[in-house]
């Protein structure tokens, strides 16, 4: 037979001591082939372990300043005929600031270098002094000494962002303001603070004013209809194809259109949200709620391709071991095949959502792209998200929003990562032998 | 072709007793296809009560193929098709109105690899008895628990640890284990399809000695590769060869006297 003419070959050549020969020839050329295979492998994370690297330092060292804020120490003077106890609300804050900035330099006259001076002082000044007064009415009719944010060019020229040696002309920073913001700082009246602001508030036209709160309330409505939506009508389609459907033509041809969904660009679906959700059933724009949906669009074939996946990887003897005792189908798969792919379909559902996280092109077709200053309170409140946020401050002009737009970037990046975190958490609380 | 399919003739005739009185089981004329595949081929058998019969043949002859017909596992399998009867104590298993779900409690089954629930010891057999309701109490369960694995010779060595999990037992515990977990539900047989093919010899002879004791309270369908075990194990054989029913008989008789040429050339070892 074949196979022993070939087996006595191998064994004449072995007698004669020369296959033991070739076999080493040849281990030496495939150690070589394996350690370059290493070598390449190693190359290639070196590079994109620097690019990541590289990205990271580049908006870390951009972003994190706008985590401080500039803040300046005055004495106001609450004048008791500036603030009657009938009018606290709308009594006119501005100019107690203005007074207070000017007994402190009382040589400023000119109208010009007036404005300058007041324009040093951050109009979000106004809003904390009459927060506090209204918080304690006690205080009318003293003197207090508060810690208010500077404007936004102060703010940057106090970060060294600004160059002193350009002509005055070219420099958002007059001489006479530089003059003052040194006296200032010399009286130590200058000091760098966490900036609460950042977090707390929505956007502002004035970079010292604005936060990333109103967009990241703004993600989360649209991730709690993405999630609600998805995930149960994801979750049921999957186990209905996989578990119930028999194979049919209809199941091949709805997963291979599942598999297309997958692969359409997200701007389609925006399109989509903008015909079906808002002109055909009239539901308000820049809403959360519209947000959500079309997200749910883009969230759902991933997440019941992943899902699918789970299912399948659950060993079929785990299903004979519960029909042959005589499980039902139902039973089958809801007492022991769902739980055993439950890890699988949380890994995949948050994978879809951190994909919605950072999706941009889609809302900015139904109107998630408006400058919207209130934290939105529901999920039909006009409202941006994180990234479209970061895409509208890095068009802004001013130095504090680019600035702004690194820490709002490496916000949501610690929120990407903490999802991702939390996916690996959940799938080794879930994960089962078997 | 010894089979003529065109006019549902059978052409084939096995050699051997079929029959025996008051069966448990009683199948006729019985076909199975895979699509177009024609994998079993108008058997007819009887399986006899408190009995345990071996299925023998070359691999791909449709010893698991039969053996899936008789608690309707095959309904699981897409574009698999069975024809014929099959009556368990009178009733056809494959009438329209039969349910499959208290028949797979009737008719139990222990595959090839141990496939525990990845649960512990005790929800493992717990779990039939639960989902047919068959406890009332949790008491009642417990002793549901203990006398199935006392029958499937495991309560010794598990007794103390039924909470852990049955994917940590051995192989041979982990196949007692199933075995606990299919007569928990009271059956009134058990389907083998090769219980030891994935077990040490050990292993396998406490199986064996097993499968024994259970005769008396069940019957047994076993499925086998190894003629030894066929030999140790059962009362009568039936010997399969690429979907036929060649020659079915008491195990002495087809062992040391066969009929059939085919089943012969098995046996002596010249194929298979
Ligand atoms: N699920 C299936 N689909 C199609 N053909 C199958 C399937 N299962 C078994 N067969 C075929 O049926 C024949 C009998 O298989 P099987 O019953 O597994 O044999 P055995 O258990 O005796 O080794 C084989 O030819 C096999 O290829
Ligand atoms: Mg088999």
């Amino acid at each position: 037979m074949n196979n022993s003419e070939y087996k006595q070959k191998a064994l004449d050549k072995s007698s004669s001591g020369r296959t033991i020969e070739m076999v080493n020839k040849s281990l030496s050329r495939r150690y070589k082939a394996e350690r370059r295979f290493r070598r390449y492998g190693q190359v290639a994370i070196i590079i994109s372990l620097g690019f990541l690297c590289l990205l990271f330092i580049s908006i870390i060292s951009k972003g994190y300043p706008a985590f401080y804020q500039t803040f300046i120490q005055i004495d106001v003077f609450l004048d008791p005929d500036v603030l009657p106890k009938d009018k606290l609300s709308t009594a006119n804050y501005p100019g107690l600031i203005k007074k207070s900035l000017s007994s402190e330099f009382p040589e400023v006259e000119l109208r010009r270098e007036k404005k300058q001076l007041y324009g040093m002082v951050s109009i979000g000044a106004y809003y904390q002094i009459r927060k506090m007064v209204m918080k304690n009415r006690d205080m009318i009719g003293t003197t207090q000494t508060v810690w208010v944010p500077v404007d936004d060019d102060i703010d940057m020229l106090a970060k060294g962002h600004i160059d002193r040696n350009t002509p005055e002309l070219e420099r958002r920073v007059k001489d006479i303001q530089l003059a003052w913001f040194d006296r200032w700082d010399k009286a130590g009246k200058i000091k760098k603070r966490f900036n609460t602001t950042f977090f707390t508030s929505g956007d502002s036209r004035e970079p010292e004013m604005s936060g990333i709160w109103g967009a990241m309330a703004g993600s989360l409505y649209v991730l709690v209809v993405t999630l609600l939506l998805s995930f149960p009508i994801g979750v049921a389609a999957a186990v209905y194809l996989e578990e119930f459907a028999s194979k049919s033509r209809w199941v091949d041809l709805i997963e291979v259109n599942i598999n297309n969904l997958a692969a359409v660009p997200s701007i389609v679906f925006g399109l989509l949200g903008l015909a079906i959700f808002i002109n055909f059933f009239g539901l308000p724009r820049s809403a959360p709620l519209v947000g959500g949906l079309v997200l749910t669009l883009m969230t759902l074939p991933i997440i019941i391709i992943a899902s699918r996946a789970a299912l399948q990887s659950v060993p079929p003897s785990i299903r004979q071991a519960a029909l042959g005792v005589g499980a039902s189908k139902m039973q089958t798969v809801f007492h022991h095949v769902f739980p055993l792919a439950l890890p699988g379909i949380l890994t995949g559902t948050i994978i879809g959502i951190s994909r919605a996280l950072g999706e941009t092109a889609p809302l900015l077709m139904i109107g998630m792209v408006a400058f919207i200053v209130d934290v939105p309170g529901s999920f039909t409140d006009p409202s941006t998200v994180l990234p479209v946020q970061i895409y509208l401050w890095a068009d802004s002009p001013e130095r504090a929003f680019v600035e702004r737009t690194s820490a709002a970037i490496l916000v949501l990046l610690a929120l990407l990562i903490a999802t991702n975190f939390l996916a690996v958490l959940l799938r080794n609380r879930f994960e089962r032998r078997w | 072709m010894e089979t003529n399919e065109s006019t549902g003739q059978k052409g084939f005739q096995t050699v051997g007793e079929t029959k025996v009185e008051n069966p448990r089981m009683t199948c006729r004329d019985v076909n199975v296809y895979y699509g177009d595949k024609h994998a079993i081929k108008h058997v007819g058998i009887d399986i006899g009560r408190n009995q345990v019969i071996a299925m023998i043949g070359p691999s791909g002859c449709g010893k698991s193929t039969f053996i899936r017909c008789l608690n309707r596992m095959n309904d699981t399998i897409p574009r698999c098709r069975v024809t014929g009867e099959i009556l368990l104590d009178d009733t056809n298993i494959y009438d329209r109105d039969i349910d499959v779900v208290p028949l797979r409690a009737q008719v139990g089954m222990v595959f090839q690899k141990p496939n525990p629930f990845p649960k512990s010891i005790y929800d493992n057999v717990a779990y039939g008895p639960r989902i047919h309701g068959l406890a009332q109490n949790k008491a009642e369960l417990d002793e549901y628990v203990e006398t199935s694995l006392k029958r499937a010779g495991l309560w010794e060595e598990v007794k103390d640890r039924l909470d852990h999990s049955g994917t940590s037992l051995s192989g041979g515990q982990q196949q007692r284990l199933c075995i606990a977990r299919t007569i928990a539900v009271s059956p009134e047989v058990i389907l083998m399809d090769e219980p030891c093919s994935a077990l040490d010899p050990i292993a396998t002879a406490k199986i064996e000695g097993l499968i024994d004791e259970l005769r008396t309270h069940y019957t047994i369908v076993i499925v086998t590769h190894s003629m030894q075990q066929a030999a140790r194990v059962s009362q009568r054989t039936a010997y399969f060869h690429m979907g036929d029913l060649v020659e079915v008989g008491i195990t002495d008789k087809v062992f040391t006297n066969p009929r059939h040429k085919l089943t012969e050339d098995y046996i002596t070892g010249r194929f298979g």
